[in-house]
């Protein structure tokens, strides 16, 4: 068989895939080598091809064996020599894909709705440009109240002469007024919006964002005043070590009033909110006027209770470190990529308000 | 309101310390925002004498000193004050020493290659007055090395208190320590008013004809009196408070106000022709204030005016031409009562401010003008000598002495707090309330308090919001329930959606300038009182701030703008809230990919308007374009969308060239307005979805090119199409669009979804027919 160990030796020597395909058609093919041997078999005596039938059929075997195993190897070194030339620099960037924000202030105000919601307050609002009833004197600030000078508040011409000059709100406390007199009493709301003031500098916008807090019940207390807006600043700041302290004051729609400082400390050479290094004023509040419950619609020998009013942007800024308010409204995409949120930073209840 | 730690001495007997006093104030309501003490500030600072004095080598205005500050080694010293001589004693920096007036910490230094080490220096420049034309000079026996502050007087702390507007009785020294004592940080000492027995009646006489404006005006004259400079004590006091001292007459007036809360004037009388007259002004009337301007009166305005001329804007500010000066020897008192509200317009009209209007305009004690007098008319006999006359009360000051009947459960069921009635009383008591049973009279001085929440506030504050306990609100049992109303919800998806999308939020002012809102069809309503030009009107749309807002971007070199806006438009009925978006500059920058850079289109701006309209859950499926969003919009290039021509939900497109121009918006930009208030409100439909099991057979797709005639807009086609077999199709895409020179060729990919079994090729035959029928009835020619 010295002529099948050849056969064998030059499959398994053939060096691409064509060269063994021609050697397997002439072993195994119609009138190859193997393939006449095994039709020789047909011409053989019994006893002879008794003889010589194991040996063709080995050696067919051994042949298809051969071509299988050589061609496998030479496919697999085909394969490797043709991914050697497929190499891409994957250090190329990728497509460019673009990605928005959400503004801080909206952002806080989805924070604010999360918690204040756990607390039972709903989301109330009201108009930007108001009458002198709703901003000043249903609030117990007469005509000649100091803050209804010009140069505090924004007075719009009038649209007919002879009417009374309309006002850009100045705070978000005709909310109070505007909610109690739709959905009456008992009332646990906030009312986040836009406020405007004559003022302008590094930390004061002629306009800004305010939120509003509102509870009119039966029972409540200077202590729940207290006890709400501990919750809330500590649930605002994520932190527990959140002190206020609270100064008697003087607001015309509150009585008694309360001035709200929130204690801070130095953290890598910044102030942040919680500890007591320091106090900053964050809110006012108090007991809402026994008159302001009157001009509600409601009785105010029946029903009491409390309100606040918090810079929505000063919030923003005590909270996530901006130090200039006037960036808020420039709309400077440089500023909104760093500052802004991620559409998906949803502010909730078991992934925590801050972002 | 700014006073010092020995002139409270003066009324209150306390052995607290300035810290202490200043948290206490705070705690009660009187806010402390400053508490200095000039020893602590300037205790580096010594007394020196100058040795010698010589002209600096290099420079002219400059003089070499060498100084004795009592270390016994002359120091040398760089000064250029003019007044720097041998031989003078001033006060002396050394080197390490802060000198407030310059915000400057002392170093040696070489100045003009001659070395200092330290510096003699002005009354500006150590806080201490407005003198900066030399170096203080002190008197030749002043102590040379000792402490500045100790031999000057002026280790006395300086509150700086924030007096709230409903307290007028603590715009004086005396009620804040009257507040102190209450609170217990000492007691207040009796008020000595001197008895003054007037040796000749008065020559002024005075008359009301304004009881409105001015119901009481007491008054006496003084002779012989010599105005000049007010006592040291006084000085020091005034300065501690932040007032210049400027005569004897007038520093008395200006320190009874500050002591007491009780603004008083004084007239030359000499300068007065007749009496004085509390009246209203006459209309046009002029007057020269005291701070040499001229004000223009009105007749709701009270003045004090004499036979001849207005010598006083009432309660406000005194007039020039009868004010004192060093040569008054006869003075005309005035203590009058002036009522609030009238003060405040006045001053409001006038814009005009002083230490008497805020006081007035607060409201002062009106049982404290016989006193008050006194008072006054004994400092300036004390100090200025003369003679008094007799005083002249003229009118009735409205003292009311109101009666609150007080539930003091109050103080627990409003203020939170639970005080015994004892303290209560006692509290209320030494603030000046008399108490009879439950009936509280509030005293002449608290014009605030007018009901039991004031009084609650009262015995609170005294006892302090600290004691107040922290009282949670009643909960209601389970998971709190959801509380945003559902435009809340839908404003929040569509901005967080945009926010996914790649558009950044900002937020631009309400306020545009006229020739923005002009550019929009104007504005309807103005500011009477704008903060600027550029901030006048009430935006009728959000573009213009974000057509600012880009160009600012482009202009600092952003390649590409996407910004949102979520606010309001203040329209004549109402206020909308609305959405505006602008895209300008690159969609796409250059790439190794993709390559050039890619412009934005108005199909951009369409692809978020549907995006954003369909987060707000408006019928998107339903919506119709109706070309040409009006005339600030690209009239070809624009597009409504709605549910029909009067529902429109949003507009769309490029902006038109002409507003582009004259609002120089960025080039090429595409925007979006998205109407919140027109969106339909989504029915309620509970939790479950309607029933959906997906098909089970495959859908197979068809493809159909048509020739479209001009006026045939892909739109109406793809309604055709779709409308063609509603049971089969469920997708029609346009996947190509060229010319031709036949027409506009227009590509469909058209989706059949068999529902039971699968379609025969006659079937598919007969929608096909069906299609090309539809496209037919539109003027469109299957392409062959």
């Amino acid at each position: 068989m010295t002529d099948a160990q050849a056969l064998i030796d030059r499959i398994a020597a053939a060096d691409n895939l064509g060269d063994l395909e021609t050697l397997r058609v002439a072993a195994l093919g119609k009138s190859g080598s193997v393939t006449a041997l095994l039709k020789s078999l047909g011409a053989m005596d019994p006893e002879t091809r008794a003889a010589e039938a194991p040996k063709i059929h080995a050696l067919r075997e051994a042949v298809t064996d051969a071509i299988a195993s050589r061609k496998n190897a030479l496919e697999a070194a085909e394969l490797e020599r043709k991914l050697a030339t497929e190499t891409v620099d994957l250090s190329l960037p990728a497509p460019e894909s673009v990605s928005g924000t959400v503004h801080p202030v909206s952002q806080v105000m989805d924070e604010l709705a999360e918690i204040f919601a756990d607390l039972g307050f709903s989301v109330a609002e009201g108009p930007e440009i108001e009458t002198q009833w709703y901003n000043f004197t249903a609030l117990n600030m007469p005509e000649n109240h100091p803050a209804r000078a010009m140069q505090d508040t924004f007075y719009l011409e009038p649209r007919e002469p002879g009417t009374e000059p309309m006002v850009l709100r100045t705070h978000t406390s005709p909310v109070q007024i505007r909610a109690a007199e739709k959905q009456g009493a008992p009332l646990y709301v906030i009312a986040p919006g836009r406020v405007y003031r004559s003022d302008s500098d590094a930390t004061h916008t002629p306009m800004f964002h305010q939120v509003e807090g509102l509870v009119i019940d039966r029972h409540i207390t200077l202590g729940h005043l207290k006890w709400t807006l501990e919750t809330f600043l500590k649930a605002f700041f994520e932190r527990d070590d959140i002190v206020l302290r609270l100064r008697p004051s003087y607001f015309p729609f509150t009585e008694p009033s309360a001035e709200v400082d929130v204690g801070w400390s130095m953290e890598k050479g910044r102030r942040v909110v919680g500890g007591q290094e320091g106090w900053m004023e964050v809110l006012g509040s108090g007991m809402v006027h026994p008159r302001v419950i009157s001009n509600m619609g409601l009785d105010p020998g029946e029903w009491q209770g409390f309100a606040f009013g918090c810079g929505i942007d000063r919030l923003a800024m005590l909270k996530y470190g901006m130090d200039d308010l006037r960036a808020f409204f420039d709309g400077d995409i440089r500023w909104l990529k760093h500052y802004g949120f991620r559409a998906l930073d949803v502010p909730t209840l078991s992934g925590g308000v801050g972002a | 309101m700014k006073f010092s730690l020995s002139w409270l001495k003066e009324h209150l007997d306390t052995d607290s310390s300035a810290q202490a006093i200043a948290d206490k104030l705070t705690a009660i309501g009187l806010e402390v925002e400053g508490l200095s003490n000039p020893a602590e500030t300037l205790a580096a600072f010594r007394i020196a004498r100058v040795l010698t004095a010589e002209k600096h080598p290099q420079a002219d205005k400059l003089q070499v000193l060498t100084v004795d500050d009592g270390s016994g080694e002359p120091v040398q010293v760089v000064c250029g004050a003019p007044n720097a001589h041998a031989g003078l004693v001033g006060v002396f920096g050394p080197p390490g020493a802060y000198i407030p007036g310059t915000n400057f910490t002392l170093k040696v230094a070489a100045i003009r290659g001659v070395e200092s080490r330290g510096m003699m220096c002005s009354s500006r420049e150590l806080e201490l007055g407005d003198d900066h034309s030399g170096i203080i000079e002190l008197p030749a026996d002043a102590p040379i090395g000792a402490a500045f502050t100790a031999y000057a007087g002026l280790d006395d702390p300086v509150f700086d208190v924030n007096v709230t507007p409903n307290r007028q009785d603590c715009m004086g020294v005396r009620g804040i320590a009257r507040d102190l004592a209450a609170a217990g940080m000492g007691t207040l000492k009796p008020l000595a008013v001197p008895q003054i027995e007037g040796s000749f009646p008065c020559p002024v006489p005075i008359r009301i004809e304004d009881p409105d404006g001015c119901p009481a005006f007491f008054g006496r004259a003084i002779r012989g009196v010599k105005n000049g400079a007010s006592p040291e004590w006084m000085q020091r006091r005034l300065k501690s408070a932040g007032q210049r001292p400027i005569s004897a007459l007038v520093d008395i007036t200006n320190y009874v106000m500050l002591d007491h809360g009780r603004p008083a004037h004084a007239y030359d009388i000499a300068k007065l022709k007749g009496g004085l007259t509390a009246r209203a002004a006459k209309p046009g009337e002029k007057v020269l204030a005291l701070n040499e301007k001229e004000y223009t009166l009105e007749p709701f305005m009270t003045v004090i005016a004499d036979d001849a001329q207005v010598h006083d804007i009432g309660g406000i500010m005194g007039g020039e031409d009868s004010g004192v000066s060093s040569a008054t020897t006869d003075v005309m008192l005035e203590v009058a009562y002036f009522t609030p509200e009238r003060i405040a317009r006045t001053g409001q009209a006038l814009g005009l401010t002083s230490d008497a209007r805020s006081r007035f305009e607060r409201g002062v004690d009106p049982a404290f003008l016989d006193e008050g007098l006194a008072i006054l008319s004994g400092l300036i006999l004390d100090i200025c000598g003369g003679e008094a006359s007799a005083a002249l009360n003229v009118g009735e000051p409205p003292v009311e002495r109101r009666t609150i009947t007080f539930d003091f459960g109050r103080t627990l069921t409003l203020g939170g707090i639970d005080v015994p009635e004892r303290r209560q009383r006692q509290i209320l008591e030494s603030l000046g309330f008399e108490l009879t049973g439950n009936e509280v009279t509030v005293p002449s001085w608290r014009r605030d308090v007018e009901s039991s929440a004031d009084l609650v506030e009262e015995v609170a504050r005294i006892i302090g919001y600290d004691a107040v306990p922290s009282t949670p609100l009643d909960r209601v049992p389970g998971v709190a329930h959801p509380t945003a109303a559902p435009a809340q919800r839908q404003e929040r998806r569509v901005r967080r959606t945009a926010a996914a999308r790649g558009l950044d939020e900002a937020i631009t002012w309400s306020f545009i300038s006229d020739e923005e809102a002009a550019a929009f069809g104007g504005g309807v309503w103005r500011l009477a009182n704008p903060i600027s030009e550029e901030m006048k009107v009430m935006r009728p749309s959000l573009l213009p701030g974000l057509i600012a807002a880009a160009r600012r971007n482009l202009d600092r070199g952003a390649a590409s703008v996407r910004l949102f806006e979520i606010g309001r438009r203040y329209l004549g009925d109402t206020e909308h809230p609305t959405l505006g978006l602008l895209l300008a500059g690159e969609r796409r920058p250059r790439e190794w990919q993709t390559g050039k850079a890619q412009t934005f289109d108005v199909f951009d701006a369409k692809g978020e308007v549907l995006a954003l309209l369909e987060a707000a859950g408006a019928p998107v499926a339903n919506l119709q374009v109706f070309p040409d969003a009006g005339p600030t919009w690209h009239p070809g290039r624009s597009a409504k969308l709605g549910l029909g021509p009067k529902a429109v939900l949003a507009a769309f497109g490029e902006l038109h060239p002409t507003l582009a121009k004259r609002l120089d918006a960025p080039a090429g930009a595409v925007a979006v307005e998205i109407y919140f208030d027109a969106i339909p409100a989504a029915r309620a439909s509970g939790h479950a979805r309607s029933q959906h099991t997906p098909p089970a057979l495959q859908a197979i797709t068809r493809d159909f090119a048509f020739l479209v005639p001009a006026g045939v807009t892909a739109g109406d086609l793809m309604r055709a199409l779709r409308s063609a077999d509603k049971a089969s199709i469920t997708a029609v895409r346009l996947f190509d669009r060229f010319g031709t020179p036949d027409g506009l060729s227009l590509a469909f990919e058209v989706t059949l979804q068999p529902v039971e079994k699968s379609f025969t090729d006659a079937e598919i035959g007969e929608v096909s027919a069906r299609i090309v029928a539809a496209a037919g009835k539109l003027g469109a020619r299957l392409r062959t």
